[in-house]
């Protein structure tokens, strides 16, 4: 077992056990506050995978904007906070759903690349991945700015007040 | 160094089955939503493992990525909005009382 | 300067006035109208330059761009321009600009205005990228829009429910005949890999497809043209396409939709024609359909469905035409067609905003109140009854002597039709024309004149209607040198033919007179006076007024029938003719039509319905089923790919 292996497997049980609670707590805060690890865990499976800049993405936009962003959402909603019913009716088409879910995909992932490796060297933090700029995704970044724009007037427009 | 490739994926494929259950199984709304991000992290850090695994010089699989956590943004952006209409209107954030679209 | 190479403009003016129209026509003066009228105007004087290019011997100009690539096929957007888009060109963007103008004064305080005005402009682009189209696809574009925008224009008063439902059959009943079309492209292109109409006939004519895949590609094809062009037996949804306001009749009948089939069987005329069986198909359905239609509009009182079965009747004649005498025939018939028809809608428009009625039975006498529109219907009348020198008789003799020159089974069976139809045709036109202009009037109200701006645009299509058909008159025989190139040889006056056919135009008026006109003292005008009284007498039991339309005559003139014997034998001849005809009409609209073939149409919609209604059991309304179900789909993909792993 080579560190790579060793931090990974570090890195995905913090994932799994975040993930985990996230979608089992009682506390929707706290549900929330399990979300922030978990994502910082693939923040640093990015990492590790060499993919630097995206890493940092992932801990600036999801953990500093998305979940503040979901946990603004909880107060304004004045969710209940505290133990209540959180599961719908229909709990087990969810649990039968992803349980096959899971056991098709791990199997297919574990099949399909037979003996497939990922080179690890001089990955670590070296690559920022600022090839990322590359001139030919200019058009495809401006449509994303172009859509985040509509996404903002979207959310305005819904849940503004009506007058 | 190195990482078979099958591992991220495995362990990809456990965090999208995780969200895909609280999209289904979760009452409020916020937390489906959370489901969702779970979900698109897990397809995240498949296109990332594949970019590691193939390095091809146009970074494609991390621009992806790149577009799906920009794309998430706007969805939960949108998303908390409904929720919070719904919220308003209805005196709810569960989506099992928001059946007004049945027939 | 060279109109050829910027014929790609003709399209796209009258789309950019929609857009324009669209997004920026309410805060204009005259709430768009002015823009899109710009439009089509500019369109027409390019059109024009076409035309006159054409006239003076240019060929065949033909053009495409690279638009995508699907597998081994180009597919490009482009024009291709010849005699028979130059013509199509000028009888589209005429009618349509007379439709403009005219629309101005007849939706003048309409709610939707600037809507109306944003999909008629639409709808002429999309015709016209129909006509300029030299590859399948790009055709199917334009057939597609084209059935869109009527939806749209059909369904335009659509808070009414009879309207919309009418705007959806019109819909339905013509796609149903394009699921035929669109296997008919896809065929095509399977046998011959490319959508290019020119490349695909060179192919068929040289003989590199097999026959059997030309015969059954064209009669694919066909199925669209049957549902587009309003043939037997989807001819359904023509009449209650009246729903929608008279200028889109005139639109709709004349130059943009119905016209379509006939332009695509006419653009298709080598494949249709290296397949023999297909050609021949086409003019049978031509010949059955003209017979029931002509039959079907001399028992309506509504002026508008006395119209628009005579189109479906007069597009027949075009596709018999098309059939048995080549491109240009049918095409000569819906050239002086487009403007006559037109003519006639536009018309009948200006009779109904008069009367604000669309019945027969609540006009008349409309003559000396409404004299411009009664001279211009008059035009149209004799026009459609095949009078000479006007447009129509040209052409419908161009057919029925193309129909004679034919001969075998099929050139009788037409010939045949269309001698019968040409007087049931002058009939039901005289009947139509006298009900709404003779003797007193029926309605409430004081009609008056329609104002200049709609009287005007009927003026310029009388004219055209009663001259453009000069063209194509034997002696001249301009027509099929545009349409079939240089080598074209003029069809010689056959005198026979043409004493046939007016001598059963003249009849078909002359009994329509007889019945329904308060004619000439010289004519015996007491009979037909008697008859007219009864009707006005009765005229509060509209709803009787089928039944006095078939009941009278048959009961008076049999009686008289020896009384004219003595007189005049033609005469009774005629009437008694005329008299079978309606009680035959009656029982096939009655029966044949709106029981058999509405029954089946009506069936189709019950079958959806229930459909539906199994399906709704699916609608949970639950979001988080929804997504339930979506990730079980995703999970048998995924079963897939590990069995195929």
């Amino acid at each position: 077992m080579n560190p790579g292996e060793v931090f990974f497997f570090l890195f995905g049980a913090a994932v799994l056990v975040s993930a985990f609670f996230v979608v089992t707590a009682t506390n929707v805060v706290r549900a929330a506050l399990w979300l922030v690890g978990a994502l910082l865990g693939v923040a640093a499976l990015y990492l590790l995978l060499g993919a630097g800049f995206l890493g940092w993405v992932q801990v600036l936009v999801y953990v500093g904007a998305i979940v503040v962003l979901i946990l603004f959402g909880l107060m304004v909603t004045r969710a209940p906070i505290g133990r209540q019913r959180l599961e719908t009716g229909e709990w087990w088409l969810g649990a039968g759903v992803s349980l096959v879910l899971l056991l098709l995909l791990s199997f297919i992932a574990a099949r399909a690349f037979p003996g497939a490796r990922i080179s690890l060297e001089g990955s670590a933090l070296t690559g920022t991945g600022l090839g990322i700029f590359n001139p030919r995704y200019v058009l495809p970044f401006e449509l994303v700015s172009l859509l985040l724009l509509a996404a903002l007037v979207g959310a305005i427009l819904l849940a503004r007040r009506e007058q | 160094m190195s990482l078979p490739l099958h591992f991220p994926l495995v362990l990809a494929a456990a965090l999208f089955a995780l969200g895909a259950y609280a999209v289904v199984a979760r009452r409020n709304g916020v937390l489906v939503l959370m489901g969702v991000e779970l979900m698109l992290n897990a397809v995240n850090l498949n296109l990332v493992s594949f970019w590691a695994y193939l390095r091809d010089s146009l970074l494609a699989g991390q621009v992806f990525a790149l577009f799906v956590v920009a794309v998430a943004a706007a969805e939960v952006g949108v998303g908390l909005a409904i929720v919070i209409l719904l919220f308003r209107t209805r005196e709810t954030a569960s989506f099992e009382e928001a059946d007004l679209f049945r027939w | 300067m060279d109109f050829y190479r910027i014929a790609w403009l003709i399209p796209i003016l009258p789309l950019i006035g929609s857009f324009l129209v669209l997004f920026i026509g309410k805060r204009t003066p005259g709430r768009g109208a002015p823009i899109a009228i710009l439009g089509v105007a500019a369109s027409l004087l390019l059109s024009l330059g076409v035309f006159f290019e054409m006239i003076g011997g240019r060929g065949v100009y033909e053009r495409e761009w690279h638009w995508l690539s699907i597998g081994p096929a180009e597919l490009g957007i482009g024009v291709r321009v010849d005699g028979l888009a130059s013509v199509m060109f000028v009888v589209v963007t005429v009618v349509s600009l007379a439709v403009h103008v005219y629309s101005m004064g007849y939706m003048h305080g309409d709610k939707r205005y600037t809507w109306y005005f944003a999909a008629l402009s639409l709808f002429t682009g999309s015709m016209l990228n129909l006509v300029v189209a030299p590859n399948l696809i790009q055709l199917l574009v334009g057939w597609e829009l084209v059935g869109i925008c009527s939806y749209l224009l059909i369904g335009h008063w659509w808070e009414e429910k009879a309207n919309s439902d009418a705007a959806i059959k019109a819909f339905i009943t013509t796609k149903s005949g394009d699921v035929g079309f669109v296997l008919g492209v896809a065929l095509l292109f399977g046998a011959t890999h490319t959508f290019n109409m020119r490349e695909i006939q060179e192919l068929a004519v040289a003989g590199e497809i097999p026959r059997a895949l030309v015969t059954a590609g064209a009669v694919l094809l066909f199925f669209g043209a049957i549902g587009k062009s309003a043939q037997f037996p989807l001819h359904v949804w023509l009449p209650d396409a009246m729903a929608g306001p008279t200028p889109v009749s005139a639109l709709i009948h004349a130059a943009t939709m119905v016209t379509a089939g006939v332009y695509m069987v006419a653009r298709l005329f080598e494949l249709f024609a290296s397949s023999g069986a297909a050609l021949k198909e086409v003019a049978l359905v031509g010949a059955v359909t003209m017979l029931i239609a002509a039959l079907l509009a001399m028992v309506q009182d509504d002026i508008k469905k006395v119209l628009a079965y005579s189109t479906i009747s007069q597009l027949a004649y075009m596709m018999a035409g098309v059939g048995l005498g080549g491109p240009a025939a049918g095409v000569f018939h819906l050239y002086t067609q487009g403007f006559t028809k037109s003519l006639l809608f536009l018309g009948a428009g200006s009779l109904i905003h008069a009367v604000h009625s669309n019945n027969l039975s609540e006009m008349g006498g409309l003559r000396r109140v409404m004299p411009v529109t009664y001279a211009t219907f008059l035009v149209g009348t004799l026009g459609m009854a095949g009078i000479p020198p006007l447009a129509s008789f040209w052409s419908k003799d161009e057919i029925i002597g193309a129909a004679a020159r034919a001969g075998g089974g099929v050139g009788q069976v037409v010939f045949v039709a269309a001698v019968v139809t040409a007087f049931l045709t002058a009939f039901y036109m005289g009947r139509a024309l006298f009900l709404a202009f003779e003797g007193e009037y029926r309605g409430h109200g004081h009609p008056e004149e329609s104002p200049p701006v709609m009287t005007g645009p009927l003026v310029v299509l009388a004219v055209l209607a009663a001259v453009a058909g000069l063209v194509g008159a034997p002696f001249v025989g301009a027509f099929s040198r545009w349409l079939e190139g240089a080598g074209a040889e003029a069809h010689p006056v056959e005198p026979g033919v043409l004493a046939l056919s007016v001598g059963v135009a003249v009849l078909g008026l002359l009994a329509a007179w007889r019945v329904y006109g308060r004619g000439a003292p010289a004519r015996d005008p007491t009979l037909s006076l008697g008859f007219l009284t009864r009707v006005l007498v009765n005229k509060y039991y509209l709803d009787d007024l089928y039944l006095k339309g078939i009941v009278r005559p048959v009961q008076y003139p049999v009686a008289r029938a020896v009384y004219w014997t003595n007189q005049r034998i033609l005469d009774g001849a005629v009437n008694g003719a005329a008299i079978l005809a309606r009680v035959f009409s009656r029982f096939l609209y009655d029966t044949v039509d709106q029981l058999g073939v509405d029954g089946a149409v009506n069936g189709a919609g019950r079958l959806v319905g229930g459909l539906g209604r199994a399906l709704r059991a699916l609608q949970w309304g639950r979001v988080q089923r929804y997504a339930a179900a979506a990730l079980a789909g995703a999970a048998v993909l995924a079963l897939l790919a590990l069995l195929k792993v």
